[in-house]
């Protein structure tokens, strides 16, 4: 019987794919190994090599097909012995086909899983209020927040040439989550500088050259391995400046995915949010819409401090229309109303935010408007902000994927007791990530995430509902 | 102390030989007599200021290891600069800093380097570019090597020195910078001040290799051992090693054979070593002494000895007076310098 070939999921946090170049054509034999298509994912370009012999019976998605979903069938392999005729016999898939690439990096080493269902949700799509910073009439662009990030540090090298860009996999891999794509080919060896696994150094590295002047962007492949570096980041970076009484500080970025990806486990999967955001000395950002992850980006770089970016691995593949402006910068540590409501707020910020918007177009079903913060910048915190909007609906919920010990949330609701104690009609509740490493199994994996009915389920609890 | 040797990669054919001392001019050995002892003075007096409690904290005194900033200041340029970690104030005052403003950050004063919020271990100076000053065993060795970078990127010929110890020599992180020194080719000088104990615990003790001068052979980076209680050696092997930098032929390390004759900071009890060990180098090696003694034997009278003797205790009695009489940072310091 016929085997049918199916679109092979080939990274963490791929769903689809394009499929960009058929290699073998209809009626050619096909032995086991032999590389038969080149499939585009969220990261990279790869190959997929076939696991079954036999003919090339059909060619199901033709090559330059966008968005094809993982599992899709995209060919037909006949059997010895079987015909063109046998192609309607349409055959269960024998086994998924395996991904060969040349140089497969640390992040992708954890080998390709089913993608993530109902425990990230998309991206909802409408933002309720228009964003402050954009002028009415302002056209919009349409890009995924990884093209936003590449933008924003490709705009920010033309401007300055004091900035440069280094990581591990940042050059001529085109960067491991491919976010520094193109970034090598426009400004050159120098200035986007692929470094050995070596954090704390490079790091280390980093924060020696901003202290000389110039505006390193260092790039994490996931936050996780930046533990390596923290001291480097914390008592380098963070507090020459007030050591040296205001004489010598250090402008630089360190930036790259945070939190939890997909099922990559307990090591690969942990929000630092509450780590940086303790400390006097940085700014830390952790963005979620594409438009904020440009301008806030741009700002970083610009600002003359240690700069913490937490992105979102999740995200990075997510469109989001952002301001066509020459020069579209937002201001650190601002938080933003993205919809508005009298019954509840809800605050959030980074992925956090695709629980809290979801679970607002839930409650509105049922008659409890909320009200979103999106934080965007985590210190210095937008109080102000927070506060206004309790004030008006005298509930509070918090969202983060990170532990609620000593986490985000509980910094913002010990601010809420503090300035709008008076206010409130119902404790602040606090949705967060469970108290356990993160598991590798789908099914606690979820578990172990906030989810959209969680929220749901405190928001009613706060209004008493 | 062994002879000191050179050793290591010197495939990598430097001719003329660190630790070959060259005879040095009259002015030479009298400015470096010079500034050796006003590193002693100075040292000398803020222990004795720690003593009356006008310092706090950690203090950590250079005494006995001055030739080596000295000769190695004696081989840079305008330009170049120098980072190191927390046995820091010889360092300071070699590169030109201001008696006053580093005894005063020694006493947490507002007319310290820091404002007085940087204290013994961390202190800096732009304008004489000295990068610090730093607390955490072995971060300036990535930090010196992230000023050379910047050298690099920038295209200029200046050079960056990363001082360290025996002790730091151990982490992990310098042998990260290393290798990435040598990849890129940065211009920078590992200066191993090789004391002989990291703070009580011997180099045997805590060091598979105690040839630290060839701690960067599997990165292929040269290195030297030289007699840091001789001026003139370290002032040879630097000339050297800057030379080598500045051609862009990457990094360099120096392994300084030193002593420090006090204890690693302020409360320490010594019970690691004998007093005739630390006698010993004293009456044998004493960098200042060696100097004097050529000088004098150069027909360099007594009395022009003892005048900059005098001139050193006035810069460190006026340092003394201003620290202890500068007025503390004002409250409202409490909440500056953490943004800008």
């Amino acid at each position: 019987m016929p085997i049918q070939v199916l679109m092979p999921a080939l990274s963490p946090t791929m769903e689809k794919g394009n499929l960009s170049k058929w290699l073998k054509k209809e009626g050619e034999a096909i032995k086991s190994g032999d590389v038969i298509a080149e499939i585009e994912t969220d990261k990279a370009t790869m190959e997929v090599e076939a696991t079954d012999e036999g003919t090339l019976g059909k060619i199901l998605i033709p090559e330059g097909t966008a968005d094809v979903a993982v599992n899709t069938p995209i060919a037909t392999i006949l059997a010895d012995g079987e015909s063109a005729a046998d192609l309607g016999k349409a055959a269960a898939p024998a086994k998924q086909e395996k991904a060969a690439e040349s140089a497969p990096p640390a992040a992708e080493a954890k080998s390709a899983p089913a993608p993530r269902g109902e425990s990230a949700p998309a991206a909802p799509k409408a933002v309720t209020e228009p964003d402050p910073e954009v002028p009415p009439g302002t056209e919009m662009v349409t890009m995924t927040i990884r093209e936003a990030l590449r933008d924003a540090m490709a705009e920010e090298m033309r401007r300055d040439p004091d900035v440069f860009v280094m990581g591990e996999e940042v050059a001529e891999y085109q960067g491991a989550y491919k976010v520094t794509q193109g970034l090598l080919q426009e400004f050159g060896a120098k200035r986007v500088i692929d470094t050995p696994i070596t954090e704390h150094g490079f790091a280390g590295v980093g924060v020696g050259a901003a202290m000389a002047g110039l505006k390193p962007i260092v790039e994490f492949m996931t936050f996780n391995f930046a533990m390596q570096a923290i001291d480097q980041i914390i008592n380098s970076a963070a507090k020459t400046l007030y050591m040296s009484g205001g004489q010598m500080g250090c402008s630089i970025v360190f930036r790259g995915p945070n939190g939890a990806a997909a099922r990559v486990a307990a090591q690969h999967s942990q929000d630092y949010s509450a780590w940086y955001s303790q400390i006097p000395g940085l700014k830390v950002i952790a963005p979620f819409s594409a438009a904020d992850y440009k301008g806030l980006l741009k700002a970083a770089i610009r600002d003359p401090n240690p700069v913490i970016f937490l992105e979102n691995e999740m995200l990075y593949g997510h469109s989001g229309e952002v301001p066509k402006l020459d020069d579209y910068v937002i201001p650190i540590g601002k938080a933003r109303i993205v919809r508005t409501g009298g019954h509840i707020t809800i605050v959030s910020w980074s992925n956090g935010m695709s629980y809290a918007l979801k679970a607002a177009d839930e409650l509105a079903k049922e008659g409890i408007e909320a009200e979103v913060v999106d934080l965007r910048t985590l210190r210095p915190m937008d109080t102000d902000t927070i506060v206004a909007s309790v004030k008006k609906t005298g509930r509070a919920v918090t969202v983060e994927e990170g532990w609620q010990q000593n986490g985000v949330g509980a910094e913002i609701c010990a601010r809420i007791m503090e300035h709008a104690f008076d206010y409130l009609d119902a404790p602040v509740l606090r949705v967060s990530g469970k108290d356990v490493p993160m598991p590798y199994a789908a099914n606690l994996e979820k578990l172990a995430l906030p989810s959209v009915a969680e929220v749901v389920e405190a928001a009613k609890a706060v209004c008493y509902r | 102390m062994a002879a000191p040797k050179k050793t290591a990669s010197k495939e990598t054919g430097q001719g003329n030989g660190a630790g070959q001392p060259l005879e040095f001019t009259r002015e030479q050995e009298l400015s470096a007599l010079r500034d050796m002892l006003l590193i002693r003075r100075f040292e000398e007096k803020a222990g004795q200021l720690y003593g009356m409690g006008a310092i706090g904290g950690f203090c950590h005194l250079y005494i006995g290891q001055e030739a080596i900033v000295v000769g190695m200041q004696m081989a840079l340029k305008q330009g170049d600069q120098v980072i190191t970690g927390y046995r820091d104030h010889g360092h300071m005052l070699a590169c030109g800093m201001d008696a006053k403003g580093v005894m005063a950050e020694l006493t947490g004063r507002h007319g310290g380097y820091s404002k007085g919020k940087g204290g013994s271990m961390h202190m800096f100076s732009k304008e004489k570019n000295f990068f610090g000053g730093h607390g955490i065993v072995g971060a300036q060795v990535s930090l010196g090597t992230g000023l050379a970078f910047a050298n690099r990127y920038r295209g200029n010929d200046f050079v960056s020195l990363a001082y360290f110890g025996d002790g730091a020599s151990n982490q992990g992180q310098v042998y990260e910078s290393f290798n990435m020194a040598e990849l890129w080719k940065l211009p920078v000088i590992y200066i191993i001040e090789n004391n002989r104990y990291a703070m009580g615990t011997s180099v045997t003790r805590s060091s598979a290799q105690t040839d630290f001068s060839k701690r960067g052979v599997s990165f292929n980076i040269p290195g030297e051992q030289v007699d840091g209680m001789d001026v003139r050696a370290v002032k040879a092997a630097g000339d050297e090693a800057v030379a080598w930098c500045r051609a862009g032929k990457g990094p360099y390390i120096l392994e300084m054979q030193t002593y420090r004759y006090r204890g690693h900071s302020m409360s320490d009890p010594a019970k690691y070593r004998t007093r005739e060990e630390v006698d010993k180098v004293r009456n044998d090696q004493d960098p200042i002494e060696q100097v004097r003694n050529r000088l004098l034997a150069a027909k360099v009278s007594e009395q022009e000895l003892k005048a900059i003797d005098a001139e050193v205790r006035e810069i460190v009695n006026a340092a003394a007076d201003f620290a202890q009489h500068d007025p503390e940072p004002d409250a409202s310091e409490l909440y500056t310098d953490i943004y800008r």
